[in-house]
């Protein structure tokens, strides 16, 4: 029998349901994991042992009723601690909210739940997904299970780490500018931006409304299209959510033939690593032999990603991290002269260094007589990269590049160069302003033993050509 | 010579809608809860949720828009207005500034120089505010958030009137317009209405604006009047003295009748307007907006023209009953039933409007029934009851609805006609008021009065006048 934790999602769910494991050993194994490894990784917040054995019973009863049947029933997933869960601490790995307990859950953590998947625990990440390496947390740095002195990547580095160290199944995640695709790309494994809208933003704290996707972190391509199937879908409470097909395992086909993938050349210029650079080449190569119309082509715009995604990304967060006041919940400073000092001190006290940076420069931009010249031109540009998408979709199935300039730096690196940090995510934040799916999957590792990410994108709900590509390139490649 | 001086006055009008429901979740907007109890995590600005819109309150903006002629935008759009400030649990407003729901439209108002139109600069949709409770004694302040998220729609005149008669017309106009459509019941005490005044002078003939200002906490139609008079003389009084208006925000104070500088525009806030990223526009089609313009109830005008038709009223009654589309509606309803108009607007025109006078009720909150109301008319048409037993019924009727069948069955009040039952009772009045009957034997006609009356009050008012009036005389 194949080792509990080294199972995928589907894996496990499919012994679950042969009577193989119970869920209270998936989850008693898991949790373990967790014990032994979480003093080097640190990939949680709040762990739930007590909830999760509960909820185990209950799952384990209603499979041996025959009323939960879906490939996730049973199988233990860690969440990113910027989605609300009913009765359980969610921080936003923030002093701000270090007493949070939501009354609520985020509808994608509910229709996990109604599947019988068993929350573990509370995944750590950059403080309000502001950050590229897990690094800005109040909660302290997560680190890389493939080698403890470099960073996970960020903001869902916490989740992509506990995957990568099996200390979950599978993960959560959210992407405003990368935040999936970019650990998931460091610690080696899948990670899904879905198109916007297709996954309820209810429940998940904002940072930049109309960017933010909660998507999948887990082993295989399986378990990623397994998983977006279950999550998927308009919610009445999310104006913004939209009604998909949602059929995505049915992507599952090991067939490339005729499929055209798009090599944007302005994704391979400088700044860019060369070994990740010929380990993305060497993937679109196995994807051409299997079938596919390789070519590549000038996307354009490509420099105006990053200047826009921070312009539309912080003005948004400026406005969503209003609410953090000391007023309601969360953290209030201790001793305060009236209304604004309490204010001020709380948001002083209560957010860290790039929370604050990006606050300051979202509310500039935002700010009259600076707001035509910063937001509105950057909702321009946002419209034209998008354009340049469409325009690409009209060629291609799939879009093809690397999803960071780099592998995983080491701790304390990124963050003393906040501007190169910034950078490392000029092939993901695109993806986010044009709304599309984007999806990250492991393609070799660099001499120094870290993984590398190839970044498929696709067209506006078309998860299903980009779960195909990665799908048939898996198959060659196979296990990492 | 002494200089001439016009008034220009703006308006800023909020109008709280009747959805049962808040504008961005599913709470109650129901007045009165304790503290707290109608919210939930959206209207309390908790992490993570988002708002989603109430239609009603689209189609309630729409209708206001229609019925002042105002453009419907097809495509509008919410932002958000942020500020920080305890009441508003996100920091900031939902609302609309750049593609609000309805523009350019106008009402028409009678002025002493005849007819005139008031432009309306546009009509938006937003969220109302939390309350703040100072707690004085203990230092510390309150909040209950249960008005946060009802519905708001604010109309932005253009600065076209002249003088607070003209201001209140305006007002009284769309008071009309709002109630008739059900949109709001529009009451200025209770906040449902709340008017902000835009106001600055200028000598007759300029062409130019001079300097305005806003006034705040206006509460009352009369406080509006005060305040425009008082802002007026006291601009001109600036001027006058060679000093400058500054444009600023001011706050009215009824009692004392002086306002005060609440913010100048050089600390006016920067709101930071962006569109709200959580909403996605509202898609207004043709047909969408005929849906709301064919189911425009009948407004005030064309219904008096047709009262003047249908029913032989007053005009005065007309008046006075057109003034809410409720006391319309059960007017016609009752008339609908007993087909008696007169009487029906009697029963409204005196015994009602009393009670509500005394009672300091608008039309508004009359709870009896058309019904009831044709039932009482038709006890009275058929001498089960005679008029002051039935003005009796009427005021039990006003306070609790009652059906006035039942309650003349359950408390035995059947006016008494019957010539033997009143024989014995007359009988004993003639015997016990010797003075009396002694005045009217020696031709004091006027002394039968008090023998009807007491006998009346013998029998406990149920006795018809009439037959006793006419038994008294037999029998003397």
């Amino acid at each position: 029998m194949k080792n509990i934790l080294d199972c995928t999602a589907v894996e496990l769910g499919k012994m679950i349901k042969n009577k193989e494991v119970t869920v209270m050993e998936a989850v008693e194994v898991t949790l373990n994991r967790i014990k032994e490894k979480e003093a080097d990784y640190h990939s949680f917040i709040t762990v739930m042992d007590e909830a999760a054995m509960i909820r185990a019973r209950e799952v384990q009863t209603l499979i041996d009723e025959g009323k939960l049947t879906g490939p996730l029933a049973g199988v233990p997933v860690a969440i990113k601690d910027n989605m609300c869960t009913k009765g359980t601490l969610t921080t936003c790995a923030s002093k701000m909210l270090h007493n949070f307990v939501p009354v609520y859950s985020a509808t994608a953590v509910e229709k996990l739940e109604s599947a019988g998947a068993i929350i573990i625990g509370k995944t750590n990440m950059d403080e309000f997904a502001m950050g590229s390496t897990t690094e800005t947390s109040y909660y302290g740095v997560t680190k890389n299970p493939w080698n403890t002195e470099h960073v996970p990547g960020g903001s869902s580095g916490g989740s992509a780490a506990a995957v990568a160290g099996k200390e979950c199944i599978f993960a959560l995640g959210s992407d405003t500018g990368g935040s999936i695709r970019q650990p998931a790309s460091y610690c080696g494994v899948v990670g899904l931006k879905p198109t916007y809208g297709t996954v309820s933003r209810y429940g998940l704290i904002a940072y930049g409304s109309s960017l933010d996707q909660i998507g999948p972190i887990c082993k295989d391509v399986t378990d990623c299209a397994t998983i977006l199937e279950v999550i998927a879908g308009k919610d009445s409470k999310d104006s913004t959510s939209v009604d998909v097909e949602t059929d995505y395992t049915s992507a599952l086909v090991d067939d490339v033939k005729g499929m055209r993938i798009g090599i944007p050349t302005d994704y391979f210029g400088e700044g860019l690593d060369k070994e990740v650079k010929e380990a993305v080449l060497s993937a679109a190569k196995v994807l051409q032999k299997k079938g596919a119309i390789v070519e590549e082509f000038n996307l354009s715009l490509v420099d105006y990603a990053i200047p826009t995604y921070y312009t539309i990304a912080t003005a948004e967060a400026s406005s969503n991290l209003e609410r953090f006041d000391g007023v309601k919940y969360g953290y209030r400073t201790g001793e305060y002269k009236g209304l604004h000092n309490m204010y001020k001190k709380t948001r002083s006290e209560g957010f860290g260094e790039e929370v604050k940076r990006r606050i300051m420069l979202g509310s500039f931009v935002l700010s009259s007589g600076y707001y035509d010249a910063y937001y509105l031109k950057a909702l321009r540009v946002k419209a034209l990269i998008k354009k340049a998408f469409d325009e690409a979709f009209q060629k291609y199935d799939v879009i093809l590049g690397p999803v960071a300039p780099n592998v995983a730096p080491k701790l304390g690196e990124s963050l003393k160069d906040p501007m190169k940090m910034y950078l490392s995510d000029i092939y993901t934040t695109s993806v986010n302003l044009a709304g599309l799916p984007g999806m990250s999957v492991p393609c070799g590792f660099s001499k120094s033993g870290m993984p590398i990410g190839l970044q498929l994108i696709g067209d506006c709900y078309k998860e299903k050509n980009i779960i195909r590509a990665a799908y048939a390139y898996e198959k060659e490649r196979g296990s990492i | 010579m002494v200089k001439q001086y016009e008034t220009v006055i703006g308006l800023e009008v909020h109008v709280e809608l009747a959805t049962k429901t808040k504008i961005f979740c599913g709470c109650s907007t129901a007045f009165g809860g304790a503290p707290n109890t109608h919210t939930c995590p959206v209207c309390t600005g908790m992490p993570g949720t988002l708002p989603v819109l109430n239609k009603q309150v689209v189609e309630y903006a729409m209708a206001v828009g229609l019925a002042t002629n105002c453009t419907i935008t097809g495509d509008c759009k919410f932002d958000r207005k942020n500020y920080f400030y305890p009441d508003n649990p996100q920091n900031y407003q939902i609302s609309q500034l750049y593609l609000p729901i309805c523009h350019d439209g106008y009402v028409e108002i009678d002025t002493e120089g005849g007819r005139k139109a008031i432009r309306i600069h546009e009509i938006h949709m937003e969220e109302d505010a939390g309350k703040l409770i100072h707690d004085e004694g203990r230092d510390r302040s309150l909040i209950d958030y249960n008005r946060s998220g009802v519905p708001l729609i604010e109309i932005v005149s253009e600065p076209d009137m002249r003088s607070s008669e003209e201001v209140i017309a305006y007002l009284e106009t769309l008071k009309m317009i709002i109630q008739y459509l059900g949109a709001s019941d529009c009451k200025l005490q209770e906040g449902s209405m709340r008017a902000d005044v835009n106001l600055s002078v200028r000598e007759v003939g300029t062409k130019e604006f001079g300097t305005r200002t806003e006034m705040k906490n206006l509460n009352s139609f009369s406080a509006i009047t005060h305040a425009i008079d008082a802002e007026t003389q006291r601009q001109i009084a600036l001027i006058e003295s060679g000093e400058k208006v500054v444009q600023e925000t001011r706050r009215w104070d009824e009692d004392k009748a002086v306002s005060y500088t609440m913010r100048s525009k050089e600390d006016a806030k920067d709101y930071r307007y962006f569109p709200d990223p959580d909403l996605v526009s509202v898609k207004i089609d043709k047909e969408w907006i005929e849906k709301i313009r064919k189911n425009q109830p009948e407004f005030r005008p064309e219904k008096m023209a047709r009262y003047k038709q249908e029913f032989d009223i007053p005009d005065y009654d007309i008046e006075i009953i057109t003034e809410t589309k409720h006391m319309a509606d059960i007017f016609e309803a009752t008339v609908a039933i007993c087909h008696q108009p007169k009487k029906v607007s009697n029963w409204l025109m005196v015994e009602t409007l009393r009670l509500l006078k005394e009672t300091n009720k608008d039309a508004t909150d009359i709870i009896f029934s058309p019904d009831n109301l044709a039932k009482l008319i038709k006890l009275t048409d058929e001498k089960v009851i005679n008029s002051s037993v039935a003005k009796e019924i009427f005021e039990v009727m006003f306070f609790e609805n009652i059906d006035p069948e039942k309650y003349v069955e359950e408390k035995g009040l059947k006016m008494v006609s019957d010539e033997d039952a009143l024989r014995k009772v007359i009988e004993e009045v003639i015997e016990n008021n010797p003075q009396s009957v002694e005045d009217y034997r020696n031709g004091k006609e006027k002394a039968i009065g008090f023998l009807v009356g007491q006998t009346m009050k013998a029998m406990k008012g149920k006795a018809d006048p009439g037959i006793v009036n006419k038994m008294l005389k037999e029998l003397l």
